[in-house]
């Protein structure tokens, strides 16, 4: 921190009130000068002092976000082992004409979405309508928010290790209900769409509970007078949720879409963890790789660099074209109201 | 005078809103009690969302072979304080606790204090491109994380950082949330005129920040102090890049290298991941509360 200005401290003893107003004719010309400077310091702190407040966050910002950004954007039109990653020889567009061709990279980008769907849609719902109790007036609320919270203080690595033995094939627990109600056993490691839902289920169960208490502060601050005069209208509980409750709740359903659309992008713990051949692969079949798991075994597991960063921008490019579309169909919704 | 700057009257820090919000939020729901079948929801959820961490520690007190039997075990066998020992052994379990907690520590106390001074500026301070910066901050929240790794992976290769703990310390000290969070906070709990009254007393910025802020943030400070804390704790993705199992792990790279050895004992990964759960578990469950308060708080003007 270069500019301190703690040096700008108050006049103290010498009774100078505050620098900025000096009162005419107060004192000998002696304390006048050197309120004077004061005042002048005064001027530069409040000028500058915000822009020192806010550097360290851009400088470290600069350091470890923007700087490898763009690092990884020329790393991208490079060939990089991982063995020797200083070494860097250019090769243009090269790791991107590959990437269009390769079918691996599609199928993750395509589990990306799939995996990304059916973990973030009945998540939301279901925190909607677990916030939508929260809201009455409840027995124990803080114990039930409070407990909701579990699942987020267990870490990715701990919760996906778990659900592995809890999806297990043969001796699992969910297979064990599944049969005892009668239903042929599911290898959720193998089957396509199965193990898409157990990795979903992974995303599912650690972020429901704090998705829910997100909606719950949102429905606390709706007005109260919002529902009185629908019920005035003859409004039925149905229907003040559906036309107060949820219209309301339209930025914060938003934002929810947006972290949970950048989370699913993301998701990478999950998948490693929960194959069972202990490979970056996703699963035999790739079944269940997603694209940062696909980028990890690029870049770690057959070691080129290079081309991770063109995986890594084209996830980028990706996740702005879904987030073009995320705004284009809110706006759509919105005007359509 | 300086005394009025130095300690600012009990009075004048004000009550955080979260409080203050309580009386005013007699909403429709809040009035209704609910009834058996949202209690009987609230249940089951509550039994999915604890399920899994219960049978961790019962799958960690069994041995091996018996979970590989069906139907798998329902109740505790009366292994799991030897498993405990053996993972906490076999996992490094011991240093990777000490880590994690270096690691975590030095990263919320970091980043509540730069994130309160930075939001601070946002929130209360005039200057020349605050909004387009602000903007910036929210911004590159939604940078995902997988963009920096690689040259941030060379750097460490080229410092010879690999397994050295400051390789996971440096990228672990930004957060826009963090600076979006006491933004949001302390414009309403920090009131225009206790910052005017310090100016007026010839309070530098920096005794502004000392003085007024910091006392004035103390509850959201410690709120995302926790919440750091916890994120950083299970971090999972650049700490499995550039630390090993055996070199200074983190308590996520030590439980993960459980799970990816060749002959997994499945009841010691599950002795792991329940030793590495435990301290966040007793954390939420003495300040669940103010972590509840906390997350709400952040969402209802995100």
């Amino acid at each position: 921190m270069a500019t301190r200005h703690d040096t700008a401290a108050p006049p103290g003893k010498e009774g100078g009130a505050a620098p900025a107003r000096a009162l005419p004719g107060a004192g000998p010309a002696d304390s006048a000068k050197k309120r004077a400077r004061l005042s002048r310091r005064w001027q530069r702190d409040v000028r500058w002092s915000p822009y020192a407040f806010v550097s360290p966050f851009f400088l470290l910002f600069i350091a470890f976000g923007l700087f490898p950004l763009l690092y990884t954007g020329w790393a991208s039109l490079h060939q990089v082992e991982l063995t020797a990653p200083t070494d860097m020889s250019w090769v243009g567009l090269r790791n991107y004409t590959r990437i269009f061709d390769d079918s691996f990279f599609w199928n993750a980008a395509k589990n990306t979405l799939t995996i990304g769907i059916i973990a973030t849609v009945p998540q939301l719902l279901m925190a909607m309508g677990i916030a939508h109790i929260l809201n009455y007036k409840l027995r124990a609320s803080i114990f039930f928010r409070v407990v909701m919270l579990a699942p987020y203080a267990t870490s990715i690595a701990a919760a996906s290790l778990v659900f592995v033995l809890l999806f297990g094939r043969d001796y699992g627990m969910i297979n064990w209900v599944l049969h005892e109600v009668g239903i042929d056993p599911v290898d959720w490691q193998n089957d396509k769409w199965w193990s898409q839902l157990a990795v979903s289920t992974i995303i599912i169960w650690r972020w429901t509970g704090y998705n829910a208490l997100i909606y719950l502060a949102a429905m606390q601050a709706i007005p109260h007078d919002l529902y009185e005069s629908a019920a005035l209208d003859g409004a039925s509980r149905w229907q003040q949720f559906f036309h107060v409750t949820l219209p309301s709740l339209r930025p914060t359903i938003l934002f929810t879409c947006v972290v949970s659309t950048i989370g699913a992008s993301q998701v990478f713990g999950e998948p490693l963890l929960f194959d069972a051949t202990k490979s970056a692969s996703g699963g035999a079949e790739h079944q269940f790789q997603t694209l940062g798991l696909y980028l990890y075994e690029q870049g770690w597991v057959n070691q080129h660099l290079g081309r991770a960063s063109a995986i890594a921008w084209m996830m980028f490019l990706l996740l702005i074209v879904v987030g073009i579309v995320n705004y284009v169909i809110s706006r759509r919704l919105r005007a359509s109201h | 005078m300086t005394t009025t700057v130095t300690k600012p009257p009990a009075d004048a820090v004000p009550a955080p809103p979260k409080r203050s919000r309580r009386p005013k939020s007699a909403r429709a729901g809040g009035q209704l009690h609910a009834g058996p079948i949202g209690y009987a929801i609230l249940a089951l959820f509550t039994i999915g969302s604890l399920f899994p961490l219960v049978w961790t520690a019962i799958a960690a007190s069994r041995d091996n072979n018996r979970l590989a039997q069906s139907p798998p075990p329902f109740w505790f066998g009366s292994g799991l304080f030897d498993k405990l020992e053996v993972a906490w052994k076999d996992a490094n379990l011991g240093e990777a606790f000490l880590n994690t907690t270096i690691v975590a520590g030095i990263s919320a106390v970091t980043i509540v204090v730069l994130s309160t001074i930075a939001g601070f500026a946002f929130a209360k301070l005039r200057f020349k491109g605050r909004n387009a910066l602000m903007l910036i901050v929210i911004g590159t929240m939604m940078v995902p994380p997988q963009l920096s790794v690689i040259p941030m992976y060379m750097m460490v290769a080229k410092l010879d950082w690999t397994d050295q703990l400051q390789a996971v310390i440096f990228p672990s000290l930004v957060s826009a949330f963090g600076v979006f969070f006491m933004r949001q906070y302390l414009v309403q709990a920090l009131p225009d005129e206790i910052i005017e009254a310090a100016r007026v007393d010839g309070a530098s910025s920096w005794r502004v920040v000392w003085h007024v802020v910091f006392p004035a943030a103390r509850p959201a400070m410690a709120v995302l102090g926790m919440l750091t804390f916890v994120q950083t704790w299970n971090d999972f993705l650049w700490p499995f890049l550039v630390l090993t199992q055996m070199g200074n792990p983190t308590v996520q790279v030590a439980i993960a290298g459980l799970g990816r050895g060749y002959t997994p004992d499945q009841s010691l990964i599950m002795a792991g991941a329940l030793l590495g759960t435990l301290p966040l578990l007793l954390v939420f469950a003495v300040f669940g509360k103010q972590i509840v308060g906390g997350i709400m708080q952040g969402a209802v003007k995100g």
